[in-house]
């Protein structure tokens, strides 16, 4: 049984297939891209895998465990989080803010115990901060740690979202268009930190990309969608050559 | 300019976060416990007036400041708070104990409204909200056998372990031991995840959710929370007011409270004190105003909702931040002198926002 088991999966907007019957399975430990023009249906297949929508049809297996009818909320706990194309933080809130929330998951206390601050709580957020402060070092966020989002350069919100991810400690990271937007340099670190939270944390990732450097640099297997529709999976050297790959991005001639 | 050494995390936890925090709010505490001795009977009942409002727009905060969503009518939950403290009062409950039950009956249907309001965002919160207060008030007006309606109801003299309190000072007191407590359980609850999960729905539903927040149980306990606390104003409210009807928990005083928070400054505590102190103050000067204006003007029906209203529209429109960022510009211009520049508070666009996915 694979890790992240997607079977069948099919959702339609009015009468727009978005997703139509995709399959396809990712390991434990793996990087795993999705690849595909626009209007492909990436961002929908991850919507569909976090539990923002709800398929028509099939199923989506994680770890072990049935969750295509389990809502966000659910999702998130079970160790899935994900980061977002066009970047959803918490404008008004600190870059430290933004990151404790991200360990919203791991909280023990009661909101009744939050009214009175008892110790345990503030033992308990010591803890959120230690390891909010380690996906800070790891990400280099230090500078910015006590800036509002609202005035943060687009650069930095991208790695902010992804160290808010971390901070839920995911088993799997769902990453949307990590370098979209990103100048070449700015792609460069972000490709090496999947490689870095990949390997040294050990966790699994599937990402949405459009730069193939990228792609073939980080990712170990490679799918190609198309109007909704699975056209080719394998190494990243195998679905660029692949015919169909081609067609869809340069048009059949 | 002050910079902070931080050398420890509980810094970035503790309410003040160095000395002169420690000094000044002391400092106000001191002051604000001398003021009976200062003030006459008619300020000191003002300044009492001023706190309650406070007490209410901690609460009022908490749900618009906080967590976004938008009441109109909290009045009702004044009323409800009001209403349940008197009458059980009434029946004989000790004075703690009837607040007690005053905030959690407010709680429990603010959780009601939370939770029939789930669906609900912004304008249509607004509204849905203004008619839950018209129903609250149409149903105190009818239900005479409980509320005796139009006709009133008196509020029974407040005592404490057997002490009555009869006098402004011991009122005035308990008020500020209230609000005290009050301010300090909220910003508890906004130090600890329960208030971050608050400021997370407020500012992205969308990802709130994906890092695990249960949208439905954070926006009804917001809504308990911020109605409780406007319950328990409401139970002091009814000691000032001394007999309770239906028309002192009208539109006005939701959009009072309403006004409160956002001239004071949308998403601070502090904001809270400086619009309590404004809305406080607000009837006096227009009380003041009145007799100098023409009486055309002057006796116009409808005057103070329709001032209430412009000021409302024209700090929205001139500084969405309120009294609280237009004191923080203050400080930094003092603080950057001569460097600071007009740009430095300007607001930014935002980039790109998924809200496509609703």
């Amino acid at each position: 049984m694979s890790y992240l088991a997607v079977e069948d999966l099919s959702i339609s907007f009015g009468g727009i297939r978005a997703v139509d019957h995709v399959s396809f399975d990712v390991e434990e430990g793996e990087v795993f891209a999705i690849i595909g023009p626009n209007g492909a249906g990436k961002t929908t297949l991850f919507n569909l895998v976090s539990g923002i929508y709800f398929p028509d049809g099939g199923s989506v297996r994680f770890a072990g465990r049935d969750i295509t009818s389990l809502p966000a909320h659910r999702i998130a706990p079970l160790g899935l989080a994900r980061t977002f194309q066009n970047i959803e933080l918490f404008e008004h809130a600190t870059v430290l803010q933004n990151l404790l929330i991200g360990r919203h998951v791991h909280r023990r206390s009661s909101a009744l115990s939050h009214l009175l601050f008892l110790p345990a709580v503030r033992r308990e957020e010591l803890e959120h901060r230690r390891r909010v402060e380690d996906v800070i070092d790891l990400l280099e966020l230090a500078h910015y740690r006590e800036q509002r989002i609202a005035n943060l350069p687009y650069g930095v919100r991208k790695v902010v979202e992804v160290g808010r991810a971390l901070c839920l400690e995911p088993k799997l990271l769902l990453l949307d268009e990590p370098t979209a937007g990103l100048n070449p340099e700015e792609s460069e670190d972000m490709g090496f930190w999947i490689e870095d939270i990949n390997r040294d944390l050990g966790v699994t990732v599937v990402m949405v990309a459009h730069d193939m450097g990228l792609v073939s640099r980080v990712a170990g297997r490679v799918l190609a969608l198309n109007e909704g529709r699975v056209i080719a999976e394998g190494s990243p050297a195998d679905v660029q050559k692949n015919p169909a790959v081609v067609d869809a991005y340069l048009g059949a001639d | 300019m002050r910079f902070l050494f931080k050398t420890h995390y509980n810094q970035d936890i503790d309410h003040f976060k160095h000395g002169g925090d420690r000094f000044w709010y002391g400092l106000l505490l001191v002051l604000a416990a001398a003021a009976p001795a200062a003030l006459g009977t008619f300020y000191l009942g003002e300044l009492n007036l001023v706190m309650i409002y406070a007490i209410a727009g901690v609460g009022l905060m908490l749900l618009v400041g906080y967590t976004g969503q938008v009441s109109l009518g909290h009045a009702a939950f004044l009323a409800i708070g009001a209403y349940t403290h008197s009458l059980l009062l009434g029946a004989g409950l000790p004075f703690l104990l009837s607040i007690v039950a005053a905030v959690l009956v407010s709680a429990l249907v603010g959780a009601g409204v939370g939770w029939i309001a789930l669906r609900m965002t912004g304008i249509y919160l607004a509204i849905a909200t203004l008619a839950f207060a018209m129903l609250t008030e149409q149903t105190i007006s009818r239900a005479e056998w409980l509320t005796g309606g139009f006709r009133g109801l008196a509020v029974p003299q407040p005592s404490l372990f057997g002490m009555p309190l009869t006098q402004g000072w011991q009122r005035y007191y308990l008020t500020l031991a209230l609000l005290v407590v009050t301010l300090f359980a909220a910003l508890n609850i906004l130090r600890s995840s329960t208030g971050r999960a608050m400021v997370a729905i407020r500012d992205s539903e969308i990802s709130a959710e994906s890092v695990g927040i249960n949208l439905a149980v954070y926006k009804t306990f917001a809504f308990a929370l911020s109605a409780g606390i406007t319950g328990l104003a409401g139970a002091l409210f009814a000691h000032r007011l001394g007999y309770l009807s239906p028309d002192a928990f009208t539109f006005l005083i939701s959009l009072q409270l309403l006004l409160m928070v956002v001239v004071g400054g949308v998403g601070s505590m502090r904001g809270v004190i400086y619009g309590a102190l404004f809305i406080g103050f607000l009837p006096q000067l227009l009380a003041i105003a009145r007799d100098t204006l023409p009486p055309q003007i002057a006796q116009a029906p409808g005057l103070e909702p329709g001032i209430f209203g412009l000021i409302l529209v024209l700090v929205i429109l001139f500084e969405p931040q309120g009294i609280f960022g237009r004191w923080l510009k203050i400080k930094s211009y003092f603080q950057l002198f001569p460097l600071y520049r007009g740009a430095t508070h300007r607001r930014q666009k935002t980039y790109l926002r998924t809200e496509r996915l609703r």
